[in-house]
């Protein structure tokens, strides 16, 4: 028997502020343990936690970005449960009323069409700290305890791994586009659980569903949706019931796991929390910040491809990430090539970023540089394959795309007189193809053009070679 | 007056709190919540309907800070209190997920 999977993900994401959400420690990332504390996000008796201005824009710019109704008032509560990890033995949140609800992302399935998958609500909490398993004890750094959070939970919409997928790689983008935080998975500064539940078809209520916790990259959201799956599948088969219950995702092995005794701990206990007044925001407020929205990913590609005619896989990649599309203007700005621009940051740049592991400003060539090679290449003066050669160069040294080709003799060569005497020596060299080419075995076509650039040490312009290759053999 | 606790609600409360009482604390406490709760029922005679749920009782709104770092303590300072510590870490007992 089949079935269907119901999906739904909740991810939390670390805010990028500079300092935490409660207190003044900074909020930085990577500190020699228990350095980054004081007496609040120790959780010492007698503080008092003051709420971190950034923390509301931030969320209420995630809300807007993410289609949500912001509430004019929200409340935080506390949650109470007892963990190392949390020195007050209850985290800061928000219950009943979150401060950004109802709002959506449009995903993109794989046959192109468009899916709009809910978005319940968008909360503000404090994440908890980090703890470091031993041998007879657990060693626990405080660190990350108090850093920003935002927990954005999206309806039971999804309905494979691979929108789940999507879904997430979607959210990225946008928050990265409002500059709230540079979710980074691997890293931690974005995590995802996933509730997972099957049915027999699309009409059917839903299932039980399992909470998987600990999945920290987007292939293995995939693989652990898609694990449980199966598992639920395989319980249903062979007569069992699936239990309501939370699940350990293993990214070694692959499965997850149950995490019994975990029974009580959704018995939270939730009240408003008393230190902290609540938050109510101006209609001026918002509307300030819906002013300050930058174009996002959606807007900019329909853009990119009316206002540059660049198709719609060409245009995707260049929204993926915000600073694609901001170099790709830039570029676009100083050498009006929209589609060979394009390429180019897709094939060079993207290599040469794969390589280095840098972002795309921070490669070594500039958008205006770029933009003049695709020019020299235009304007006939260089070749494409020289043009790697400047590209490599420049990104090297800096320099001008121009004052390197000036300087080391790249200037195509288009010449009649000498490529004729280039062309005529390649012949020359190559009888046997050369009858052959003459037979009428056009393939060979290629082997010339490349043993003629070969000899003419990649500068002779193949607009000129090919018809005197052609004359000559004819 | 009605049973709004049971004496297994209280247990269940004390295990979440990390409490234990032995039968004759969690006698008296399952008597004294229902005591309170009753009391607290009588709020019920009130007619609130137009009222908006309070969480705070004071008129005060949206109190926040600028995003700025500053000097935290020392990690010397941090652990001071702790009983047991390992390289500048708090040391519990094993916890496993
Ligand atoms: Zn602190």
């Amino acid at each position: 028997m089949s079935y269907e999977p119901v999906i739904g993900l909740e991810v939390h994401v670390q805010m990028s502020t500079d300092s935490k959400i409660f207190c003044t420690c900074s909020n930085k990332f990577g500190a020699e343990p228990n350095t980054n504390v004081c007496p609040v996000c120790l959780g010492m008796p007698g503080v008092l936690p003051v709420l971190n201005e950034k923390v509301v824009e931030y969320t209420v710019k995630a809300g807007l970005a993410l289609n949500c109704q912001i509430r004019s008032k929200s409340v935080f509560a506390r949650k109470n449960y007892f963990y190392p990890d949390l020195p007050k033995a209850y985290q800061i949140s928000q219950y009943e009323l979150p401060i950004c609800e109802h709002g959506y992302i449009d995903i993109e399935l794989e046959d192109g069409t468009q899916k709009r998958i809910g978005i319940t609500r968008i909360h503000i909490e404090e994440d908890a700290g980090k703890l470091n398993h031993e041998a007879g004890c657990s060693l626990v750094d405080l660190n990350r305890t108090g850093t920003p959070l935002m927990e954005i939970v999206s309806e039971p919409d999804l309905r494979s791994a691979e929108e789940a997928k999507a879904y997430l790689m979607k959210l990225k983008t946008i928050l990265e586009y409002v500059e709230v935080s540079d979710c980074n998975m691997e890293e931690g500064s974005m995590r995802c659980d996933a509730n997972v539940s099957i049915r027999p078809d699309s009409n059917a209520p839903f299932g039980t569903r399992a909470e998987i916790k600990n999945v920290n990259s987007f292939r293995n959201v995939e693989r652990a949706i898609k694990y449980e799956q199966k598992r639920q599948e395989k319980v249903l088969n062979e007569g069992g019931k699936i239990v309501q219950e939370t699940r350990l995702f293993n990214a070694d092995t692959g499965i997850t796991a149950s995490m019994r005794g975990k029974e009580d701990a959704h018995d939270y206990r939730y009240f408003p929390d008393p230190d902290l007044v609540p938050i109510v925001l101006e209609d001026k407020f918002i509307d300030d910040l819906k002013a300050w929205m930058p174009e996002l990913p959606d807007a900019k590609l329909a853009r990119f491809m009316s206002e540059y005619g660049l198709s719609g896989m060409d245009a995707d990649f260049l929204v993926s990430a915000k600073a694609y599309g901001q170099y790709f203007e830039q570029a676009v700005k100083a050498h009006n090539n929209p589609k060979a621009v394009c390429n180019w940051i897709m094939g060079e740049l993207m290599r040469r970023l794969n390589d280095k592991q840098c972002t795309i400003f921070e490669a070594g060539i500039s958008p205006e540089n770029l933009a003049e090679i695709v020019k020299l290449i235009d304007e006939g003066k260089i070749s494409g394959n020289i043009a790697k050669q400047v590209f490599d160069e420049t990104a090297e040294t800096g320099k001008k795309p121009a004052d390197i080709v000036a300087e080391k003799g790249l200037v195509q060569n288009s010449n009649e007189d000498e490529l004729e005497a280039i062309v005529k020596q390649v012949l020359d060299a190559n009888p046997a193809e050369t009858e052959r080419f003459k037979g009428g075995e056009v393939k060979l076509q290629g082997f010339f053009m490349g043993q003629i650039m070969k000899a003419s040490k990649g500068k002779a312009n193949p607009a000129v070679v090919a018809p005197l290759l052609k004359k000559l053999t004819s | 007056m009605s049973q709004t606790v049971s004496k297994k609600d209280v247990l269940h409360i004390a295990t979440l709190a990390r409490l234990k009482f032995d039968d004759e604390q969690a006698e008296r406490f399952t008597n004294d919540l229902n005591n309170i709760l009753g009391y607290i029922d009588k709020l019920n005679e009130l007619n609130t309907d137009n009222i908006e749920p309070t969480s705070h009782a004071l008129d005060i709104y949206t109190v926040t800070r600028p995003d700025k770092a500053e000097a935290s303590l020392s990690n010397e300072d941090a652990i001071r209190n702790a009983p047991q510590s390992e390289n500048g870490m708090f040391r519990v007992p094993k916890v496993i997920e």
